[in-house]
């Protein structure tokens, strides 16, 4: 009976480390079904991990951390669009000027701020959010298979859990049920059919913009308020990148694009339960090569991805009006 | 709005030096206002960069060694992007490069000591290809973009390598996670002996033979992509692949050839940095100059004209900026690194903000000299 | 008097240096059909375009129904009761019919009862004017003649009153133009207002009861349509008396060139879009293709010029088997066996248009000396040749170093026919050769084909122009959903014969 407290364990992590994933695969969704590419989602999301760290440290409350980063990645993601919507500049390498741009700034103010390592101070429990315990938890616990599933598995979650798995349905009705989506979509697909039908194609993209910022800033926050309690150096580790290869892998639709994170997040918390373990036959595998796994496995999963015909029609494509 | 020039009539003197020249200015303009919020004094920080890479022989040495590391890569990253591919790869593939060096070297180092270069060189070469050609293989044949992959093998290089330098190749004698030392009859002449030839003394520096590698490899890439049918081929499948494919020139060979050729030249990092400086593996050798490749790239307008003194005017940050960060306490090197995002958007994704203006100030302006 | 529909006074717009309208005054009144022709390039469609509300005009100003109007973007037009049916649609391939049409009219966030209602109005204007569409069903599903009703409906749906139609017929069968002409004609009998945008003279002819020209940006001139006739509307738009029919001879057959044996060729998606094709190209001999765009032309050039593999079935080349399904010569081999291909669409295939013009001359044959040695370029030699040529092609400016995108379209098709040309291939595929061009250059072009011909060379012509195909070929294929379901010889047939293959139905 020693392994299914080891599988509770186990789901409950996956949860917990695939809700940066699924913040940012979200928001990767707005931005590239409306056209634009965005390799940005990792330098935005070590952003709001910044500023939400400063932001509740100063101001003494996560929420307005949460806004002030809010604010950060919104204003990223109108650079973004500045760049590459207004003046048609090469989207992937304004993405590129971002994520670089962001680890550089972000630890230089830090150390700049707080001293030479690059953090910032750690938050005291005022400060950051707290696991979330769900009521009748202590109740439920001994109940057969209804008590792990509740008590251990989907109990205890910071906040941002929560909001995640809120926010993947929210995100399918809000694109395939709304007039906002229909044009959310068509703008992605054929701009000029929405310039004609009297839709501005730059407001659009730069609403889609919008939410993207939005979307991220939760998924940086959830990273330095949340399961830690504060910023550091690289902090991101190139979730915003495996973010997008879900979002490519799940072929732009949200429900298969939260499969995949979550494929992500149970390959990232195996590879910790892994480390140090000794494997029949195997041995103990070295912790660098447990640890470059789901990198491993973004690129497998890219390259057994077929079928390039599935991503928006013109992603990547500034508008330009035909003459 | 500004209306369109008749491109045919702006000189390329404009397009190619008046705009870049005022991208950079606005990009270093954004980076004194960051160094302002860090709480230091931009102006007083320019001083230092300026007295830190022209101010005495040493600092000037130290400028031109990092202008050797950013010439490897920023044309790496410019051969990938003639063929439109964004090789964002070179720190992995340099990190594996270092490491075909110290095998290669290590292993010959009983040959005549010109041969072991020889061989060293194709081992960095070969080895940073290598590790170019999986992604390159996938963008290809899959279309998995390069963008992502790239940046995958470069934590899987990292990890790969710090498995390699704490379990395989460490040198077992010390504690720290790097090689044994190479044989000292193999390593680079540096700047120091040249210098001590004329009787001048210092007291160390990195510069070695490789800046003169970096030269040769400026020339190496003008010709390749502009004087063969290789880089004519690369071209046509970078601008258009459909193209290129109707004139028999096959994208799958190019982009391969492309991303090899550039894996392969942020691989010759691993001269400099093994051969030339440090003489065995350390963890974490490429230390950003592969990400700074790509600044360099877009800044230099992806010419080796344009990269030797994209990567000189990098080599003087990096060497001012690290006076900088002795004088100022506020001020690490991850601020220039910021500087580096600042300057790929001014010169790259934001190349056009002020170009049209620009350019039809000077055709206006040539047209009323035309006219008197 | 009753004020004109829609009257434009005194436009003008520029684009940087190039005017494309100079003032323009036009009077459409209601209830008509009312024709705009001009050559490519005369400045009609960026006119319907400031109409439509995409661009702004310099100057100048808009009235409808004798009621200025400021057009800032579509949705003022759409507002103003203009409906626009671009040359390309503007439809979203993979939505529904429905979907395309509600796009920025859905007057409600969450789809629920305005969607309903919006479907059962269709449904009753589809009735009304006979469109027979089924609002369910997948854009690319669909032919392009259902796409282009969509499209009408699109612009009944909002309300429209005048209805533009840029060049609505370059992609239809006679058969569907007629069907067009029907659906045109009810919308005017219900007091519709028609703008029609074309360089045909035909359908002018045919449909229109006033018509404008315009050439160069402006326009040169108003009539009654029953006051005219095509050799005026001609000399009209181009300027100077044309020649609407080329001289040429009778042809002189050779011996068998090109031979292609029960060839069938998937397009990327698998789909198998060339069903076991025969024929054969005689040396002295313009063979012509025919067919509605779309039914398999695309792949068979491709397949014949070696960008794409054979699925089953053989090519020859001179007896030489050249393509088969487990072997195919890639286009440089092709090249060095005599064959040259000027492809369909020659921005997105025939030039790198950031290349310069040398490098463009030399595209494909790079690899070949005198260009280059030892795959190293030599710049000396390939610009001499590039000024040579430029020069005997007329293509303008003579400037190799120049951008290709700076060159106009007819240019650009010079610099291909141009490379293609000159080594005087044994064999040569063109695809559409003129579109996009203006007449001087049509002519220009037309003539170096037939040159070709009496020089000896086999030639395919794929075209969706009738009367090119007509003008120039010796004997003509109709191409429908991937079979050849005719052969012609030209002397014996008609548009109409011909039409009627393009359609399947014969």
């Amino acid at each position: 009976m020693e392994i299914l407290p080891d599988i509770a364990s186990l789901i409950n992590s996956t949860l917990r480390i695939s809700t940066p994933l699924i913040f940012a695969a979200m928001a990767g969704l707005f931005a590239e079904r409306s056209g634009v590419i965005d390799f940005g989602l990792e330098g935005k999301m070590l952003a709001a991990a910044f500023v939400a760290a400063v932001g509740s440290y100063y101001f003494g409350s996560p929420w307005l951390g949460l806004i002030l980063a809010i604010i950060a990645c919104v204003s990223l993601s109108m650079l973004h669009g500045f760049a590459s919507v207004t003046h048609k500049g090469d989207q992937v390498v304004s993405c590129v000027a971002i994520n670089i741009l962001m680890i550089g700034l972000t630890t230089a103010l830090a150390a700049a701020w707080f001293g030479q390592a690059g953090l910032t101070p750690t938050l005291t429990d005022e400060q950051r959010f707290l696991e979330i315990t769900l009521p009748f938890t202590d109740v439920l616990r001994d109940v057969p298979v209804v008590g792990i599933i509740y008590s251990d598995i989907l109990s205890g979650h910071y906040i941002f859990v929560y909001l995640a798995y809120l926010c993947v349905p929210i995100v399918f009705w809000i694109v395939f049920k709304t007039s906002f989506g229909l044009r959310l979509r068509a703008v992605g697909e054929n701009p000029s059919a929405v310039d004609t039908a009297g839709i501005n194609v730059f407001t659009m993209r730069y609403k889609a913009l919008m939410i993207n910022g939005v979307l991220i800033a939760f998924a940086g926050a959830h990273l330095s308020t949340a399961v830690n309690a504060n910023f550091f150096r690289e902090m991101s580790a190139g979730r915003g990148y495996l973010a997008l290869a879900a979002l490519i892998f799940g072929k732009w639709h949200p429900k298969t694009a939260l499969i995949a994170c979550l494929l992500f997040g149970f390959t990232d918390a195996l590879q910790i339960r892994l480390q140090g373990v000794e494997l029949p036959a195997i041995g103990t595998i070295p912790v660098q090569l447990i640890q470059a796994i789901p990198y491993v496995l973004t690129v497998v999963l890219l390259a057994g991805f077929v079928g390039k015909a599935i991503a928006p029609n013109a992603i990547g494509q500034p508008y330009v009006k035909e003459r | 709005m500004v209306a369109a020039v008749d491109k045919s009539r702006v000189p390329w003197w404009v397009s190619n030096l008046i705009v870049p020249l005022v991208n950079l200015i606005l990009a270093l303009l954004v980076s004194a206002l960051f160094i302002f919020i860090a709480g230091e004094n931009p102006v007083q920080a320019v001083k230092l960069i300026i007295y830190g890479s022209f101010g005495y022989l040493d600092g000037f040495a130290y400028t031109l060694y990092y202008t050797t590391n950013f010439v490897f890569t920023g044309l790496a990253f410019a051969v990938a992007f003639h063929c439109r591919l964004f090789n964002i790869g070179g720190e992995g593939q340099a990190y594996i490069g270092g490491l075909g060096v110290f095998l290669v070297a290590i292993n010959v180092s009983f040959l005549p000591v010109p041969i072991v270069w020889l061989l060293a060189i194709a081992g960095a070469f070969i080895f940073g290809a290598a590790w170019a050609f999986i992604p390159a293989y996938l963008q290809a044949k899959r279309g998995s973009h390069v963008v992502i992959t790239t940046i995958m093998f470069n934590f899987i290089a990292s990890s790969l390598m710090v498995f390699l330098l704490v379990d395989v190749i460490r040198d077992m004698k010390q504690m720290g996670p790097h090689t044994v030392a190479l044989p000292k009859e193999i390593w680079f002449p540096t700047f120091k002996e040249f210098a001590a030839l004329f009787g001048v003394k210092i007291r160390y520096s990195p510069l070695n033979v490789s800046f003169l590698l970096a030269i040769a490899a400026s020339f190496f890439v003008w010709f390749l992509v502009w004087k063969t049918k290789w880089g004519y081929e690369m071209r046509a499948v970078g601008h258009n692949m459909q193209a290129a494919i109707y004139a028999g020139i096959s994208p799958y060979k190019n982009i391969i050839i492309a991303m090899c050729i550039s894996g392969g030249l942020a691989g010759l990092l691993g001269i400099n940095e093994i051969l030339g400086v440090h003489h065995k593996i350390v963890a974490g050798f490429p230390a950003g100059y592969g990400f700074t490749g790509i600044a360099v790239a877009l800044m230099g307008r992806n010419h080796p004209i344009g990269i030797f003194p994209a990567a000189f005017l990098f080599g003087i940050l990096y060497q001012g900026g690290s006076e900088v960060t002795f004088d100022m306490p506020n001020i690490t090197r991850y601020m220039f690194v910021a500087v580096q995002g600042v300057i790929i958007l001014f010169s790259g994704a934001l190349e056009n903000l002020f170009r049209p203006q620009i350019e039809s100030f000077f055709v206006n302006k040539l047209n009323m000299k035309r006219e008197i | 008097m009753v004020s004109p529909i829609l009257e434009l006074k005194d436009i003008n717009k520029s684009f940087g240096h190039v005017q494309a309208n100079k003032n323009i005054n036009l009077k459409i009144n209601k209830g008509t059909i009312h024709g705009i022709i001009g050559e490519n390039g005369a400045g009609k469609s960026t006119l319907m375009s400031i109409v439509y509300g995409l661009y702004q005009a310099d100057s100048g100003s808009i009235s409808i129904s004798g009621k200025e109007i400021k057009l800032r973007s579509p949705r003022d037009s759409i507002e103003s009761g203009i409906g626009m049916v671009h040359q390309h649609f503007m439809l979203v391939e993979n939505f529904t019919v429905l979907e395309n049409i509600v796009l920025g009219f859905e007057g409600e966030f969450v789809f629920g009862q305005k969607l309903k209602k919006a479907k059962e109005d269709l449904k009753n204007l589809c009735d009304t004017y006979k469109l027979n569409i089924d609002l369910d069903s997948v854009i690319s599903d669909l032919s392009v003649g259902f796409r282009q009703r969509v499209e009408i409906l699109k612009s009944l749906y909002r309300g429209a009153e005048i209805f533009i139609l840029d060049e609505p017929t370059g992609v239809l069968t006679p058969q569907e133009v007629d069907e067009l002409f029907k659906i045109l004609r009810s919308l005017k009998e219900e007091g519709k207002t028609i703008v029609l945008i074309t360089h045909k003279l035909n359908e002018i002819m045919d449909l229109t009861s006033e018509v404008s020209v315009m050439r160069q940006g402006e326009v040169v001139g108003h009539t009654k349509t029953t006051d005219t006739d095509k050799e005026k509307l001609a000399e009209m738009m181009v300027g100077r008396s044309v020649l609407l029919r080329l001289n040429k001879s009778e042809a002189k057959l050779g011996d068998v060139m090109f031979k292609v044996k029960n060839l069938s060729v998937k397009d990327d998606l698998d789909v198998t879009r060339v069903k076991n094709v025969n024929f054969e190209i005689r040396s002295g001999e313009i063979l012509g293709l025919a067919g509605v765009t779309g039914n398999g032309q695309t792949e068979l050039l491709e397949a014949l010029s070696g960008i794409r593999k054979v699925e089953s079935g053989e090519i020859y080349l001179n007896d030489e088997k050249i393509s088969d399904k487990d072997n195919l010569l890639d286009p440089r081999e092709l090249k060095e066996k005599g064959l040259a291909h000027v492809p369909e669409d020659r921005q997105r295939m025939g030039l790198v248009t950031d290349f310069k013009a040398y490098e463009n001359l030399i595209f494909g044959y790079h690899d070949q000396e005198p260009y280059s040695k030892s795959s190293i370029l030599r710049d000396g030699d390939i610009l001499s040749f590039s000024r040579k040529v430029m020069e005997e092609y007329d293509v303008r400016p003579i400037s190799p170093q120049l951008i290709t995108s700076n060159f106009s379209g007819g240019n650009q098709q010079k610099i291909i026919l141009s490379r293609e040309l000159n080594e005087n291939p044994k064999i040569l595929l063109v695809g559409q050769p003129t579109r996009g061009v203006d007449i001087g250059a049509i002519e220009f072009i037309h003539q170096r084909l037939i040159d070709m011909r009496d020089k000896g060379a086999a030639i395919l012509l794929v075209s969706v122009e009738l009367d090119e195909v007509l003008s120039l070929s010796d004997r003509i294929l109709v191409m429908f959903d991937g079979n050849i379901v005719g052969e012609r010889v030209n002397k014996d047939v008609t548009d109409r014969d011909l039409g009627l293959l393009m359609a399947g139905v014969a």
